[in-house]
C-alpha cells in the first residue's frame, strides 16, 4: 500500500459544497440596509452615523469579549452576525439618542439576548428586538425622543458629537411625535381621519422626510433592500408577504368599519417599522420557523399583533413586541407544520398503494 | 415551489460533465500486473470463493459463488492465475480490510466459452433470470442489489411499468450518458429483455434533460418498438435517485416503508441493462463496466471500460494521469460517493466513478453552528427537516431524530451541499441509522434471551407441575395401602 497523503482518508460525502456561507447571507443582508441607512444618515447628519458606528462597533466588541470567555474560535466575529444585530439595532434607535443607548443596547443584545442562549443558533428571540424592547422599557424618554427631519438645521460635526456624547440633550424644539405617535393619540380622541388628511402624506412617507428611526424613515428603500434579499433567494417571500398581507387586510377591515379610529392599509405599512420588521427582522433565521407552512402563520401572527398593539395598545409601535411574541411561538409552529414527507400523508402514515394483485405463479 | 417540479426540493450543483462526456468510452486500457477481486462486492453477503491460489482460469469463469441470502456470483475478468486470497484495502465506510481474490492476468484473455449469439426472447423468463444470476449482474447504478433478486421478486408482483433509469444526476459522471449515446440498442434490448422477464406493459426511460443526445440516441433505437417511451425528466439532483424518477415520470410516490413494486413499478439502471443484455444475448457474464475518469485533477477525464480489479490507480494512468496530486479520490459521484483512502483500491462492480478532486472543487471548510436558515428543509427531496434531524441525532435521542424523519431519509446529500455552515448533516444521520441498527439488533438479543428464559421458567415450572400431578396422582393410587405406609413410620417415630 503507498502512503496516503494527510487528510485524504476518512472524508465523508458529499465532497462537493454549494457556495452559500454564513459570511454571504450576512454580508448580502448588511448590503440590503445599506440604501436605507446612507438615506437615514443623510436625512438626520452626523448624530445617527456617529449613534449608528457606536451600536455596531459595541456590538462587535461584545461579540469578540463572549468568544473569548467561551474559548470559541474567534473567527465566528467574522461571521457578521453580530455585525448585523448591532445594525438592525441601531435602525431601530431615535437617530439621536446618546451613545450609552446604543452602546449599552448592543451589548445587552450580543451578551444577553445571543450568547447566553448558547451562541449562534441557539436564541429564541431576535436580539436586536429583544435589546430595542429593553431599551424601550427601561429608558422610555430617550427612546422616544424623535428628530424631525423636517425641521432640521444640520449640526456640523462638532455638535454632532455633542449630541451623542454629551448628556446635554436635544433642544426641546427639533423634537417630535411621529406619525404614530400622533395616531395614538388621535385614536383615542377620534380624529384619526382628519389626522390622516391633513398630515398625512403616503409619498413623503414612503421616502422618508418623516420622523423616526432610520428603518422606519423611508419604508420605500427599506423595500428596495427587502426586494434584494428575495432576488437572492436570502429570505423567502413567504414571512414579509404573510405579515404586510395580514396587516393590510386588517388594516382595511378597521378602516372601512371605523374611520375614525383606524388608519387605513396605506398608512399602516409606510409608517414605523412594519417593512423593516417584515424583510429583515422577523425573517431572522436563527428565530422563525423553517418549514414554509410555518413561516406564513408566523408571518401572519406577526402582522396580527403589530396591528392590535398599534390599534388597542399602550405603545404607538408594536413590531418589536410582535416580533418576540411571536418568536416564543416558534418552536411550536416548527414542531406542527412539518413539510409532508414523501411516502407518507400529512398525519405521517404511509400512503396506499393500489393494492397490486400478486400473481400465482 | 408552487408545484410545477415534477419532485420535491433538490438542487442543482454544477454537472462537470461536458469534458467527460465529449469523449468516446475507451476500452482495452492495458492489463494492470494483477486484479484485486473483494468477495464483498455486492449489497448484502460475501461471495464464497471456489478457486484455490495456484489455479489456472479463464475469462468469465465463475471463482467465487453467491453467499447466503443476499449476495452474488463474482466471474475471473481475464484469464490467469489465482495466486492469493488475502486482506487488501477495499472502498468500503468501514475502512475494514476486506477479504479479495488475487488474480495475475497471463494477458491471453481466453474465455472460458466461446462467444455465443443466440435469441434471449425464445428463453422462458425463469430461465433468463437464472442466467442473469449466473452473470453475477447487481445493479451498477451503485446500489449493487443482486438483479436476478429483484427480477424475481418483479415476477411475483404484477408489474405494469418498468422504468430504466437514465438519470445519472450526480455531477461528473458521465457513464450512462456514453453508454446510451454509444450502445442504446443494446441498452433498448436489456430493457425488452427485462420486459420479457418480468412481463410488464409498458417501458418508460427516463432521462434527464442536460443530455440531448443521450435522449436522441435512445429514442432512435427505441422507435422499433412499441410501448417504451423515452421521456426526459429536468435535471436536478436526486433525480436518478428511483424515488424521485418515479415520482417525476409517474407523479406516484412509494409509500414509506414499501417498495416501488407495490405500486407495479420496477427500475433498473441503463448500465444494468446493458449488463442484463450481454449475458442474456451473448452469454457474457459481468467482467468489465464502464466508468467515468474525471475531476479537476485529472489530465483527460473520460469514460473507461475497465476490468473489475484493476487498481485504480492503474486505470488513471493508462488514461493519461493526473495533472496535479488531488486532494481527494472520490470513488462513485461527489455527493454519495466513498473518499478513496489510497489509489491501490481496485474497480468494484459499484464503481460507477473515479474522481480526482481539487480543494477547489470540494470547497470544505470547518463546520459551523446552525443558523437554522432551513435551506436543508426546502432542499430535502424527501420533505424532511434536517436540522432538527440532526440536532437530536448529535444528541443521541434517535426517537426525536425519528420525528422528523430519520427513516425516510435518503442519504442523498442534498442537505449537506446547500448548508451554509457546511454542517456534515448526512453523517450525522448516517450515524443514528447505524446506531439504532445497533440498538435493534441489541434489543433483540435481549428480546429473545428473555423469552428464553421465560420459556426455561414456565417449561421447569410446568415439569414441577406435573411431577408434583404424577406423585399425587400416584399417592392417590395409592391411597389404599397409605395406612399401611404410614403405621410403619409412626411405629418408627414413637420407638
Amino acid at each position: 500500500m503507498s502512503s496516503v497523503p494527510p487528510g485524504m482518508a476518512r472524508r465523508v460525502a458529499p465532497h462537493t459544497h454549494g457556495s452559500a456561507s454564513v459570511e454571504r447571507i450576512m454580508f448580502h443582508v448588511c448590503l440590503a440596509l445599506l440604501p436605507a441607512t446612507v438615506f437615514g444618515v443623510y436625512l438626520f447628519g452626523w448624530p445617527a452615523l456617529l449613534l449608528w458606528l457606536v451600536t455596531c462597533a459595541a456590538a462587535l466588541a461584545t461579540e469578540a469579549g463572549c468568544l473569548l470567555l467561551q474559548d470559541k474560535p474567534m473567527r465566528r466575529l467574522g461571521d457578521g452576525s453580530a455585525l448585523l444585530t448591532g445594525w438592525l439595532l441601531a435602525m431601530s434607535l431615535p437617530p439621536w439618542a446618546p451613545w450609552w443607548i446604543g452602546a449599552g443596547g448592543a451589548a445587552f443584545a450580543v451578551a444577553v439576548g445571543k450568547h447566553l442562549y448558547g451562541g449562534l443558533g441557539q436564541n429564541i428571540f431576535n436580539p436586536a428586538m429583544l435589546a430595542r424592547v429593553a431599551l424601550l422599557v427601561s429608558f422610555p424618554v430617550q427612546m422616544t425622543t424623535w428628530i424631525q427631519p423636517a425641521q432640521l438645521a444640520m449640526p456640523d460635526f462638532a455638535s454632532a458629537l455633542q449630541v451623542t456624547f454629551a448628556t446635554g440633550g436635544i433642544p426641546d424644539g427639533l423634537t417630535g411625535a411621529t406619525i404614530l405617535g400622533e395616531l395614538k393619540t388621535a385614536q383615542t380622541a377620534g380624529t384619526v381621519q382628519s389626522l390622516a388628511d391633513a398630515n398625512f402624506s403616503a409619498l413623503d412617507a414612503l421616502f422618508g422626510r418623516s420622523g423616526g428611526s432610520l428603518g422606519e424613515t423611508s419604508e420605500l428603500l427599506v423595500l428596495l433592500g427587502g426586494l434584494w434579499l428575495l432576488a437572492l433567494r436570502i429570505v423567502s417571500w413567504h414571512i414579509p408577504v404573510a405579515m404586510l398581507g395580514t396587516m393590510a387586510l386588517l388594516a382595511a377591515l378597521f378602516h372601512h368599519a371605523s374611520p375614525d379610529h383606524y388608519p387605513g392599509p396605506l398608512l399602516q405599512l409606510s409608517s414605523g417599522g412594519i417593512m423593516l420588521g417584515a424583510f429583515f427582522i422577523a425573517t431572522d433565521y436563527v428565530t422563525s420557523p423553517s418549514s414554509k407552512l410555518g413561516q406564513l402563520l408566523f408571518g401572519a401572527g406577526c402582522g396580527a399583533v403589530v396591528f392590535a398593539i398599534r390599534s388597542w395598545g399602550g405603545f404607538p409601535e408594536g413590531v418589536g413586541f410582535a416580533v418576540l411574541f411571536m418568536n416564543a411561538l416558534t418552536p411550536l409552529l416548527d414542531r406542527y407544520c412539518k413539510p409532508r414527507v414523501y411516502g407518507r400523508n400529512f398525519r405521517g402514515r404511509p400512503v396506499s398503494a393500489q393494492p397490486q394483485a400478486r400473481k400465482a405463479s | 415551489m408552487f408545484g410545477f417540479a415534477p419532485i420535491r426540493g433538490g438542487i442543482h450543483p454544477s454537472g462537470n460533465k461536458e469534458s467527460s462526456a465529449g469523449r468516446e468510452i475507451l476500452s482495452g486500457i492495458p492489463l494492470p500486473e494483477r486484479l484485486v477481486l473483494p468477495l464483498f462486492q455486492q449489497a448484502g453477503a460475501s461471495a464464497l470463493p471456489i478457486v484455490q491460489p495456484g489455479e489456472r482460469v479463464a475469462k468469465g469463469q465463475c471463482i467465487a459463488v453467491s453467499g447466503v441470502g443476499l449476495s452474488s456470483h463474482l466471474h475471473a475478468p481475464t484469464s490467469g492465475t489465482v495466486v492469493a486470497l488475502e486482506d487488501v484495502v477495499a472502498p468500503h465506510p468501514s475502512g475494514l480490510p476486506s477479504t479479495a481474490l488475487i488474480l495475475e492476468p497471463d494477458g491471453e484473455e481466453r474465455w472460458l466459452e466461446p462467444a455465443r449469439e443466440d435469441d434471449p426472447f425464445s428463453r422462458s423468463p425463469e430461465e433468463l433470470a437464472s442466467e442473469v444470476e449466473k452473470a453475477g449482474i447487481v445493479g451498477l447504478g451503485g446500489a449493487v442489489f443482486p438483479s436476478a433478486i429483484k427480477l424475481r421478486q418483479g415476477r411475483r408482483h404484477e408489474i405494469k411499468t418498468l422504468i430504466i433509469n437514465g438519470g445519472e444526476c450526480e455531477p461528473y459522471l458521465t457513464t450512462d450518458d456514453r453508454l446510451m449515446r454509444e450502445r442504446a440498442a443494446a441498452i433498448v434490448e436489456g430493457a425488452r429483455l427485462i420486459q420479457h422477464i418480468v412481463e410488464c406493459y409498458e417501458i418508460i426511460i427516463g432521462i434527464e434533460d442536460n443530455k440531448p443526445e443521450a435522449i436522441a440516441a435512445m429514442r432512435k433505437a427505441a422507435a422499433p418498438y412499441g410501448k417504451i417511451e423515452v421521456r426526459s425528466v429536468p435535471a436536478m439532483y436526486p433525480m436518478g435517485s428511483a424515488k424521485q424518477l418515479i415520482q417525476a415520470l409517474t407523479g406516484l410516490e412509494v409509500p414509506a416503508g414499501g417498495r416501488s413494486n407495490d405500486l407495479g413499478i420496477l427500475v433498473h439502471n441503463v448500465a444494468t441493462a446493458y449488463a442484463i443484455q450481454q449475458a442474456l444475448r451473448y452469454g457474457r457474464p459481468l467482467v468489465s463496466r464502464v466508468l467515468t475518469l474525471s475531476g479537476g485533477c485529472v489530465a483527460v477525464p473520460r469514460n473507461v471500460e475497465a476490468l473489475f480489479g484493476t487498481p485504480i490507480r492503474h486505470v488513471m494512468e493508462s488514461c493519461g494521469g493526473l495533472t496535479r496530486p488531488p486532494d481527494r479520490l472520490v470513488m462513485g459521484g461527489p455527493m454519495m460517493g466513498q473518499a478513496l483512502p489510497s489509489p491501490d483500491v481496485p474497480v468494484m462492480k459499484g464503481t460507477a466513478g473515479i474522481l480526482a478532486l481539487t480543494r477547489r472543487e470540494v470547497n470544505e471548510r470547518t463546520p459551523d453552528p446552525c443558523i437554522r436558515c432551513g435551506r436543508c428543509v426546502d432542499a430535502c427531496p424527501m420533505g424532511l427537516v434536517p436540522l432538527e434531524m440532526a440536532k437530536f441525532s448529535r444528541a443521541d435521542d434517535f426517537d426525536g431524530a425519528v420525528d422528523y424523519g430519520l427513516r425516510d431519509c435518503i442519504l442523498c446529500g442534498t442537505c449537506s451541499w446547500v448548508c451554509p455552515s457546511q454542517i456534515p448533516l448526512v453523517n450525522f444521520f448516517e450515524y443514528a441509522r447505524a446506531e439504532m441498527y445497533q440498538r435493534r439488533q441489541t434489543e433483540s438479543k435481549l428480546n429473545y434471551t428473555q423469552q428464553l428464559t421465560e420459556a426455561r421458567a414456565a417449561r421447569l415450572e410446568r415439569e414441577a407441575e406435573e411431577k408434583r400431578a404424577a406423585k399425587a396422582a400416584r399417592a392417590a393410587k395409592k391411597r389404599p395401602r397409605r395406612n399401611r405406609e404410614d403405621t410403619p413410620v409412626a411405629e418408627e417415630s414413637d420407638s
